[in-house]
């Protein structure tokens, strides 16, 4: 038995063994564990969950065990998610902190920096936030203003930022800010601080689907120890692209899942639209339904087929733009396919004239239509195919 | 499922690369068409082809052949789309070798597929009777004669169909019209009485023919496999044919793009290169995304025929409807793009959207494999 297959198996065992019956069902998305100080477990094998995890290093398998991790390869990291996957196995821990911070800070951060954040993600014990767009930089996210001042023994930070994910429920924020007004993207710099600073504070925005999961983030003279600065001074920018590729790769992947309730296009039109033989009686959508499904199935292959030629060190640029792209606006098309399968069933806002799943798809509808917004348009990332993939020039 | 290359494909595709791009650019098809070559392809070239291996690439070593699989064979069919290659390596290599393997016994496999494996022999597949692909749709009919049969009916568009050294002819041999079942193979001489062969010149300058039978004589030694029962074998083997025919319509989408892109950057209008528009940079992008989806639905689909995966024919049609929808896009883009140089004979993109409608209508095309996935699915 080669190595992997025994790690398999030792996983396998482990996987069985502790993990809980409720955490082998599909996650309602307020089942969802975010953690941080004020982490919320509705359902309580979800901490029993999180905690055997992070004990084995199995929130971030991939990082160091000295940062929380469990030092796993890649093949092993793989081997570990297949076995979930075969178990059915949530996800103990949804983190900004994992998908986002985490990996920029092994390759950015000193030592210090990586000691002291690092361990608290893996275990969810902090929950960060991103403070990247401001009302005058969406798309032309360098345009950044927030003025980061040098005063001697610390930072002083004024500014807003807005479409902040959960700023109202963050421990800590990364933050992009304006440390040169003389160069535009030569003058960012990536800082971190508390979110329970003086002069922070955070307004929930509602949504078009009624929730409100993003906030305007207000910084008034907010004093940040200089040893939060990662990198070098005025070379946020670089962070920043890095840490967005691993963003896109994250909603490309949340596109998926997200909705986790909302069964498959296919089984809603079968369901909404029989024939009386289980078949699906509309013969447009019948064909509107093929197509979206087909078109899923090459996007899920070339998905596998990346991660394969990743591990075989074949990596290509301009991917992860290419994943968010066409993940965010499947992702559209299929709530635009199911409204049309349910018809008037998908448009009921609340009440008892709909069932909860109609309910759940309405909202879901409306929250995708920001799927291919945030953290980069769907124009900003074709832009980006076409310069770093095609070589087109400006 | 492994959708990566090995270094022995690797390989085989570099070689494949270089040799069409050397040997038979698209020039060599301008040449074919306007000499109006008898053949429709270069002779010469496919024993070249032979001896590399290409001939017999599907074949066991026993008959001659170099065994390399769908997967290998899809890596020259795509080299040979980039340069739109004219070559027996679809009629025969990818589809009539493969059925007959699959459906001969020894005598008629020892007889053909050695010669197929040195380029000496050429097989055409008559199967389509009406001008969309209808494969359950057959109304040629073999009707017992003694102790062999005899053949009447009609065939349309039947790939080097008037070169072919043997037609493996698809006839109903029971009457159940209009379905997959009653449907028999047999092997036809070409030259046997009877037997009227009319090359058909397509848009895209190379062959297909139009052949008919009245009355063919046929031996019980030309029945392949067993008369009735052909579907399943004949199936696989059209499933072989369309996924290695995607290859090929990937490498000429893939390589009309990178002309495109190459004359973005070069085609000067208000004082920049086209290519910084951010309108045109966008339909770049798209074609660039739908390329790649495309090849993950080729390569999937030749993995599945080596490896013998269950969900083989659903995978043959993602990959054919895809390689039909991407084409037809990349194509009028690719002339579009190119403005009134694209519309121009001297201009090779030309050639590229020719090829993609005639590959289009080979084995089903995007509405074709949309319908049956659907089908399979149990939509």
């Amino acid at each position: 038995m080669s190595n992997l297959e025994e790690f398999r198996a030792e996983t396998r065992g482990w996987l069985e063994t502790n993990c809980p019956a409720s955490m082998r069902m599909p996650m309602p998305d307020d089942e969802r564990v975010w953690g941080g100080r004020n982490a919320v477990f509705k359902n309580p094998d979800s901490k029993l969950w999180l905690e055997r995890m992070a004990a084995r290093g199995y929130t971030v398998p991939t990082w160091p065990r000295e940062y929380g991790g469990a030092g796993l390869s890649a093949d092993q990291a793989q081997v570990l998610r297949e076995e979930m996957g075969r178990l059915k196995c949530r996800q103990p821990l949804s983190s900004f902190g994992i998908w986002m911070l985490g990996p920029v800070l092994l390759k950015y951060g000193n030592e210090a920096q990586k000691r002291e954040h690092l361990p608290p993600i893996a275990r969810g014990e902090i929950r960060w936030c991103q403070g990247y767009s401001e009302p005058g930089a969406g798309s032309d996210l360098a345009a950044l203003k927030t003025r980061c001042e040098d005063r001697g023994d610390h930072y002083l930070v004024n500014g807003q930022k807005i479409w902040t994910s959960y700023a109202d429920h963050a421990d800590w924020i990364f933050c992009l800010v304006r440390t040169d007004t003389t160069a535009k993207h030569g003058g960012i710099s990536f800082i971190l601080f508390d979110m329970a600073s003086a002069g922070v504070e955070t307004r929930p925005i509602t949504l078009i689907s009624g929730a409100s999961v993003f906030c305007e983030t207000f910084f008034t003279d907010v004093r940040v120890p200089k040893e939060n600065l990662v990198g070098e001074l005025n070379g946020g920018w670089t962070i920043a692209k890095e840490l967005l590729q691993h963003e896109r790769g994250m909603i490309a992947e949340i596109g998926r899942t997200i909705g986790g309730t909302v069964p498959p296009v296919d089984v809603i039109a079968r369901q909404y639209l029989d024939d009386g033989h289980g078949r699906i009686g509309d013969a447009s959508l019948r064909e509107a339904v093929t197509s979206h499904v087909m078109r899923d199935r090459a996007f899920a292959l070339t998905m596998r087929r990346a991660a394969q030629e990743s591990e075989a060190g074949m990596a290509s640029g301009g991917v992860s733009s290419m994943f968010k792209y066409y993940g965010t606006e499947q992702n559209k098309a299929k709530f635009e396919l199911i409204l049309k399968c349910l018809g008037s069933r998908a448009l009921g806002w609340e009440g008892d004239g709909f069932s909860a799943p109609e309910l759940d798809i309405c909202r879901t509808w409306l929250r995708s239509k920001g799927n291919s917004i945030e953290g980069g348009t769907s124009e900003i990332q074709l832009n980006v195919i076409a310069k770093r993939v095609l070589g087109l020039p400006d | 499922m492994n959708l990566v290359l090995n270094e022995e494909e690797s390989i085989l595709r570099q070689g494949a690369l270089e040799y069409f791009s050397e040997r038979l650019p698209v020039s060599a098809l301008r040449s074919l068409r306007d000499d109006d070559d008898a053949h429709g392809y270069d002779l010469a070239a496919w024993r070249e082809m032979a001896e590399m291996g290409w001939a017999g690439v599907l074949l066991p070593e026993a008959y001659g052949g170099a065994d390399f699989g769908y997967r290998g064979l899809g890596q020259v069919l795509e080299a040979a789309g980039r340069t739109l290659a004219a070559s027996p390596l679809v009629s025969t290599a990818l589809t009539a070798a493969p059925l007959l393997l699959a459906a001969g016994n020894e005598a008629q496999k020892a007889a053909w597929l050695p010669k197929v494996a040195t380029g000496e022999c050429v097989l055409a597949l008559a199967l389509d009777e009406q001008p969309r692909h209808a494969p359950s749709a057959i109304a040629c009919r073999a009707t017992a004669a003694g102790d062999g049969w005899r053949l009447d009916g009609a065939k349309t568009f039947v790939l080097d169909g008037h070169v072919a050294d043997c037609l493996i002819v698809v006839a109903r041999t029971a009457d159940v019209a209009g379905t997959t079942e009653g449907l028999g193979l047999f092997l036809v001489d070409p030259r046997a009485a009877g037997v009227g062969i009319t090359r058909t010149r397509m848009v895209d300058a190379r062959n297909a023919a139009n052949v008919t039978f009245d009355g063919v004589a046929l031996d019980g030694a030309a029945v392949l496999g067993t008369p009735g029962d052909a579907w399943p074998l004949l199936e696989r083997a059209l499933d072989g044919a369309r996924a290695g025919l995607a290859a090929e319509m990937l490498g000429g989408a893939q390589e009309a793009f990178d002309r495109t892109i190459a004359y973005l950057k070069l085609r000067e209008q208000f004082g920049a290169v086209i290519g910084s528009f951010q309108a045109l940079k966008h339909r770049a992008a798209l074609m660039f995304c739908e390329l790649e989806l495309t090849r993950s639905a080729v390569i999937a689909a030749l993995d599945a025929l080596d490896s013998g995966h269950a969900d083989v024919a659903a995978l043959a049609s993602l990959a054919k409807a895809r390689a039909c929808e991407t084409f037809e896009l990349v194509s009028n883009e690719a002339v579009q793009l190119h403005g009134g140089i694209g519309m121009t004979d001297a201009e090779e993109i030309g050639f590229f959207l020719k090829r993609a409608r005639v590959a289009q209508q080979v084995f089903g095309d995007a509405v074709f494999h949309r319908q049956r996935y659907a089908d399979l699915a149990g939509y």
